[in-house]
């Protein structure tokens, strides 16, 4: 990309709270999707300026169609007295000093609209309560701020009324869309999983081959033949993976991992060629019709394998759709009413003495606490482990039985399967933990530079349990930041290959033989 | 003025009342169409109902955020909530022996009250961050609050009003028989103040109030997995 050159923000010694550097990100503005990408997903394509009516009144009226479809955003809308609890805790503030970036002055960009249309003294008294109207300046504001927040909920663990930027973000995504602004990295992903069945456009023939060239490269090396089936019918679990999982590194380390713990369980398992994408960007639009859609796969391809199980594999915002929306949206779960014959035809098949879904973590903790899998620790001996919580899994979903159990087991895991594990500071991880930066839909090139920045927190505090524990290894359960680490933390001086997934450790040490 | 302020003050509750009714079955009716509680969340109404009282009591989230937002916003709250029960003595006759007991207590929260308010007035402009979210009325709320606390502290410490007629006034006023208020300067501004207050309460950032019970973020039991959780929204897109 052309433009002066990206670099990492100097890390602080004592991370205070950053000076404010107004409008440092307002030019910020990631590609806008095409007419064609548009319209693939049923959105309009660009409007010309001289429409600017048209669109106005079409934006106030999704606006109004939102408040009144989901009671998150009017609540929200209404219930902030600008405390400033929040204002200290973005990582995108944090990074870029953008007071725009502030979660409260995020949702204000809309707040201040709201007020104007849908409330009695923005219509009387504008400028006394900070409403304004909606014009082509403020919709480009939206269009560049809401693509700078990765929808991570970290505002929303310390907002005294729980407000959630995430929701304001997805409103103004899906009311950009509803004009023709679209962004091009996102659009364009749902576009595949439509026409291909994964994000990254792989088609099933080719996922066959990269399937069964992995399942050679296992046997080489570790001589024991480890199958990674597709569309195997009557296969007991269906394995929801993001599709990076099927190529990219290091994520597809956790992939091999996986199917290693399946073997050494004894537990058959199978990919879908239909469903080939955990990753569900329906949720980063804030598209619920596309929400739907993606997850529709899912349900597919269960019903048509007729598997009993599903898992879903290392991703934080899939984990958070599968775990919290899959069951509303179609029926992959437990407790339907008995009037229920969608979710009860998903239901009657699977099988209830297993949480449905599953995260994949908890399949292996349940597996290492029944005894069914050994580990030779000293596999990962070269390696002093941190885990990087998601933020997705952190604070949109859990593991488990208890509150909280989405921090425990992966960590478990780590513990069951290596000597060495080291936390990073407290405030920087579990419900508090910090987002990768490439989160929400931001994991595109041409938002890079927001994303070095956005990754500041997370690398100060990881730069602490390098310089003072000699950590040499940031285990995450995101393909996302994954994806985002690799990129950043050379940025930050440290090796790309320094982030994996909890499977990759698990694939080191796990024992297949002799079982 | 008498006739003004018993009008002033009909006005002001039945547009509290009216405004807040309304406000609230809006919230009500809107479906939540997704389970989004913030998590780690409580798996049970039992427990939502736990963590909402922590967090309407204790200000759990805004403790975790900002220790000096959470020292002065709870003072004063827990101020405020005081000295509005200690004002239940002008609604009451008999008056109830807690409220009673309550008074010394009330006087010494009208004093926290403004050192609250002060300190949180302060903060929109000393701290940077703070200064640049705050709008006007955000200032004229705190400015406000702040001359209703000083107007009535006034009355208790400076210029005392015939307090025994302003009760009359108003145990008339809930019987719909006006009585003679006072013609006394301090009184008038606190009674309009505290009606404005009232006046703009349903349309204003103090909707926080009731809307902090319907944040779905805070109110939803962690279940999704255990129940289906169905909305007539969600519902309807599933035939489509």
């Amino acid at each position: 990309m052309a433009g002066p050159e990206i670099k990492a923000p100097p890390m602080r010694e004592f991370p205070t709270v950053p000076v404010m550097r107004p409008d440092a990100m307002g030019g910020l503005k990631p590609f806008i999707a095409s007419d064609k990408i548009q319209a693939d997903l049923n959105f309009p394509g660009a409007q010309p300026a001289e429409n600017w009516q048209h669109t106005h009144d079409t934006a106030i009226a999704k606006m109004g169609e939102l408040l009144g479809q989901q009671r998150a955003l009017k609540v929200y809308m209404d219930s902030c007295v600008h405390c400033g609890a929040c204002t200290d805790k973005c990582h995108y503030f944090i990074g870029t000093g953008d007071p725009k970036n502030m979660p409260v002055a995020r949702q204000d960009l809309m707040r201040s609209v709201y007020r104007r249309y849908f409330t009695l003294p923005g219509k009387l008294f504008p400028k006394l309560v900070g409403a304004r109207d909606l014009t082509p300046d403020v919709l480009d504001e939206w269009y560049s701020y809401y693509h700078q927040c990765s929808e991570c909920r970290r505002c929303s663990v310390f907002c005294p009324y729980g407000i959630d930027t995430a929701e304001v973000t997805m409103a103004g995504r899906e009311i950009l869309d509803a004009v023709g602004y679209g962004q091009k990295y996102s659009n364009e992903i749902i576009g595949k999983v439509h026409k291909i069945g994964n994000n990254l456009g792989l088609p099933g023939p080719a996922l066959r081959d990269t399937l069964e060239g992995l399942e050679e490269d296992v046997l080489e090396d570790t001589g024991i033949a480890i199958r990674y089936p597709l569309d195997q019918k009557g296969a007991e679990v269906l394995l929801i993976t993001p599709s990076a999982d099927f190529f990219a590194e290091p994520h597809i380390d956790s992939l091999i991992g996986y199917g290693k713990v399946f073997h050494a369980a004894g537990i058959s398992w199978t990919l879908s060629s239909m469903a080939s994408e955990a990753g569900n960007f329906g949720l980063f639009i804030g598209n619920q019709e596309q929400l739907l859609k993606i997850a529709m796969r899912v349900r597919e391809a269960a019903l048509e394998l007729g598997v009993k199980r599903i898992v879903v594999g290392e991703c934080g915002h899939a984990w958070r759709v599968a775990y919290s929306f899959w069951n509303t949206l179609v029926g992959i779960g437990d407790g339907a009413g008995a009037n229920d014959p969608f979710a009860i035809q998903l239901q009657s098949q699977l099988d209830h003495r297993y949480k449905q879904p599953m995260h994949i973590c908890e399949l292996t903790w349940d597996l290492i606490q029944q005894g069914a899998l050994s580990f030779d620790k000293e596999a990962n001996d070269h390696r002093v482990i941190t885990f990087h919580d998601s933020c997705n899994v952190a604070r949109g979903s859990r593991m488990g039985d208890m509150p909280g159990g989405q921090f425990e087991i992966p960590r478990n895991i780590i513990r069951a399967v290596a000597n060495h594990y080291v936390e990073m500071a407290p405030g920087t991880t579990h419900e508090q933990t910090f987002c990768c930066g490439g989160g929400g839909g931001l994991l595109t090139d041409d938002l890079l530079d927001l994303r070095v920045k956005g990754a500041l927190p997370r690398m100060e505090a990881l730069k602490l349990v390098t310089d003072g524990k000699g950590v040499n290894f940031m285990a995450t359960i995101c393909a996302i930041c994954k994806s985002q680490f690799s990129k950043v933390l050379p940025y930050y001086g440290y090796k790309m290959g320094m982030v994996g997934g909890v499977h990759q450790l698990v694939s080191t040490a796990i024992r297949l033989g002799d079982k | 003025m008498t006739l003004f302020f018993a009008a002033l003050f009909y006005l002001a509750t039945a547009v509290l009342l009216i405004g807040l009714v309304f406000r609230i079955a809006d919230y009500w009716r809107t479906p939540a169409p997704f389970l989004i509680p913030t998590t780690p969340a409580p798996t049970t109404r039992g427990g939502v109902v736990l963590r909402m009282l922590r967090e309407v009591t204790l200000f759990e989230s805004l403790f975790k955020a900002n220790l000096w937002i959470w020292v002065l916003g709870w003072l004063f709250h827990v101020s405020l909530l005081l000295v509005l029960l200690r004002h239940l003595r002008y609604f009451t006759q008999p008056v109830w022996a807690w409220v009673a007991f309550l008074q010394p207590f009330g006087i010494y929260a009208g004093l926290i009250m403004v050192a609250g308010l002060a300190g949180l007035w302060l903060r929109r402009f000393t701290v940077e961050r703070i200064r640049y979210i705050s709008t006007f009325s955000d200032h004229l709320m705190l400015l406000l609050l702040l001359s209703i606390a000083a107007s009535g502290l006034s009355m208790k410490f400076l210029v005392h009003t015939d307090i025994v007629a302003v009760k009359e006034f108003f145990l008339g006023l809930m019987l719909f028989d006006i009585q003679p208020l006072p013609a006394d300067g301090l009184l008038y501004v606190h009674l309009s103040l505290v009606a404005l207050l009232m006046l703009i309460f349903p349309f204003s950032k103090l909707l926080h109030a009731p809307g902090v019970f319907f944040s779905p973020s805070r109110n939803q039991a962690d279940n999704p997995r255990e129940k289906r959780h169905q909305s007539a929204w969600t519902a309807k897109l599933e035939t489509k």
